[in-house]
């Protein structure tokens, strides 16, 4: 899968993908936001030794422009839309959800519940895991049942099982574990790690999240940039793993690892 | 109306055929499957530097369609950084992951029209491709090179059977003329009697060409240098606040809606 905000708008990434190009491969969108939003002051990313520290603030053209450029053009590429999704209300997620659930060619949603600085991004704020669970019944209320709902949880290992646990119960199908690790600039800004550095942060949630709920769906998010790095996951209990950061660094990185798992068939990822 | 041709990017594993000093600058020649082939004026490439997560982007200088090599590429480098450093300290043969050719490349005109180059340091290096693309085109060209001083200037030599002329500024008057660019752009565009501006360098000598072209009643494009983490339009961490020709403004990718992009549509007090 492509991590949300490391695909681009996904014609980007496509020139980089393969034969295929997007064909097949779960692509989630970077967070989309009722109305447009152009993102944060320079410099939005800078390099730490392991990753980077990022404070993009969610760019994004909003959701009708979305709807009618973006989207269309990821359907006839042949990707599986996973529309991510930020929102300052409850409400606004429930909007989301309810206009992304007609639109032709989602295939489900991905909420962002985990930002490293959802407050200073003007989004809801996830202080309990009960704030999580709210926004997470509130999409599925909205959006049709037999279609996925992820709640992508920041990866903070005191909570990261509690938050899993009231999301699935929330009725979230599955949970993506790893985000950006709350973080901060050389100047003090604050910002979100990402990268090579987050990934054992990322296996500890992972590991301790399927042990403790081995029946639910587990995606891990962190730091996988090749084979190695997503069986690392998927032996500890994730049932796929998605791309981000790696992408920056190589584009060709998803099409690598989508022809080294079919390669090597154990899982799917 | 025609159908723009496609040259998608490519991600390659490149190799450094040539390495050379030229005063403050490395100049590299490299072997890139594909990059070359694809390459238009303006356009550059993003390199991996091992042990770091984000891509150095550096602008291409030259291609060759054949040498001994195969087709090649040459980049300027001025090491300022430790991604720089790396990469100008790397010897021939030394194999470098390639991501090319990105971004927006030069528009040019479809009219035999006078055009002033102006490019400082090695930032000017997009200049002389465009500078061969225009005298193909019939274009008469003036070339403006400018830097601190005669270590960071890049050659018009190779260039000059594709200008009608030279100018050269240096801040420390070490060679040409004295002074920055902006205090000689008004003239030398009117000397030229440009209709087309084209510039590359540094942030201030772009505001510079883009305000001289704007008094004369020119167009200007203007190659922007930002820090792209990843320069291939995944990350969004190159913002570039613009006005939209519906004089809305946004915030767009200098990696993907430039580098190159015209002078009136950057809101310059915002970079």
């Amino acid at each position: 899968m492509v991590a949300a905000g490391c695909g681009g708008t996904g014609r980007e990434l496509e020139p980089f993908s393969g034969p295929d190009g997007l064909a097949g491969l779960d692509f989630v969108t970077r967070s989309l936001t009722l109305d447009p939003r152009a993102g944060g002051a320079g410099p939005r990313l800078v390099e730490v030794p392991g990753g980077l520290v990022n404070a993009v603030g969610l760019p994004n053209p909003g959701l009708e422009h979305f709807l009618a450029t973006e989207l269309p053009w990821l359907v006839r590429a042949g990707a599986r839309v996973l529309v991510s999704i930020a929102g300052a209300t409850m409400g606004e997620y429930a909007d989301l959800a309810r206009r992304l659930s007609r639109a032709p060619g989602v295939a489900g949603l991905e909420v962002n519940v985990g930002a490293p600085d959802e407050v200073g991004a003007g989004l809801f704020e996830v202080r309990e895991p009960y704030h999580a669970a709210s926004v997470i019944a509130a999409v599925r209320r909205e959006f049709p049942s037999d279609r996925p709902v992820l709640a992508k949880l920041r990866p903070d290992v005191s909570r990261i099982v509690e938050g899993a646990r009231s999301c699935h119960e929330a009725g979230a199908t599955a949970v993506v574990v790893g985000n950006a690790v709350p973080a901060a600039f050389p100047d003090g800004r604050a910002g979100g790690l990402s990268g090579p550095a987050v990934g054992p942060v990322a296996l500890r949630c992972v590991a301790e999240v399927h042990r403790s709920l081995p029946a639910m769906p587990v995606i891990a998010c962190g730091g996988v940039r090749d084979l190695a790095s997503a069986r690392t996951y998927l032996a500890a209990g994730a049932t796929a793993v998605q791309v981000g950061t790696a992408l920056l660094h190589d584009p060709t990185t998803v099409a690598r690892l989508r022809a080294d798992l079919a390669a090597d068939p154990q899982e799917d990822a | 109306m025609p159908v723009a041709e496609v040259r998608t990017p490519v991600h390659v594993e490149g190799e450094v055929v040539v390495t050379k000093r030229v005063g403050a600058h490395r100049h590299l020649t490299l072997t890139a499957p594909g990059v070359p082939e694809r390459f238009r004026a303006g356009n550059f490439v993003a390199v991996s530097v091992p042990g770091h997560v984000a891509r150095r982007a550096l602008w291409i200088h030259r291609v060759r369609a054949s040498s001994a090599f195969g087709p090649t590429l040459d980049v300027v480098l001025e090491p300022r950084g430790e991604g720089t450093s790396w990469l100008a300290a790397q010897p021939v043969g030394a194999k470098v992951a390639i991501t090319g050719p990105l971004g927006r490349a030069f528009a040019l005109p479809k009219d035999a029209v006078s055009c002033l180059l102006v490019g400082e340091g090695y930032a000017a290096a997009p200049l002389f491709p465009l500078a061969e693309r225009l005298r193909e085109r019939g274009c008469a060209v003036s070339l403006v090179v400018s830097a601190t001083d005669e270590s960071h200037l890049l050659s018009a030599l190779e260039a000059r059977r594709a200008v009608r002329s030279v100018t050269v500024v240096t801040a420390d008057g070490s060679v040409g003329q004295r002074g920055q660019v902006a205090d000689h752009v008004d003239d030398l565009l009117r000397r030229a009697g440009a209709d087309v501006v084209y510039a590359a360098g540094p942030t201030d000598v772009l505001r510079a060409c883009a305000a001289a072209a704007e008094r004369a009643g020119a167009w200007s494009q203007v190659a922007l240098e930002s820090p792209t983490p990843c320069g291939t339009g995944l990350c969004h961490g190159c913002p570039l606040p613009v006005a939209g020709e519906d004089g809305v403004d946004r915030v767009v990718r200098a990696c993907t809606e430039g580098p190159v992009i015209r002078g009136d549509r950057v809101r310059w007090d915002a970079l």
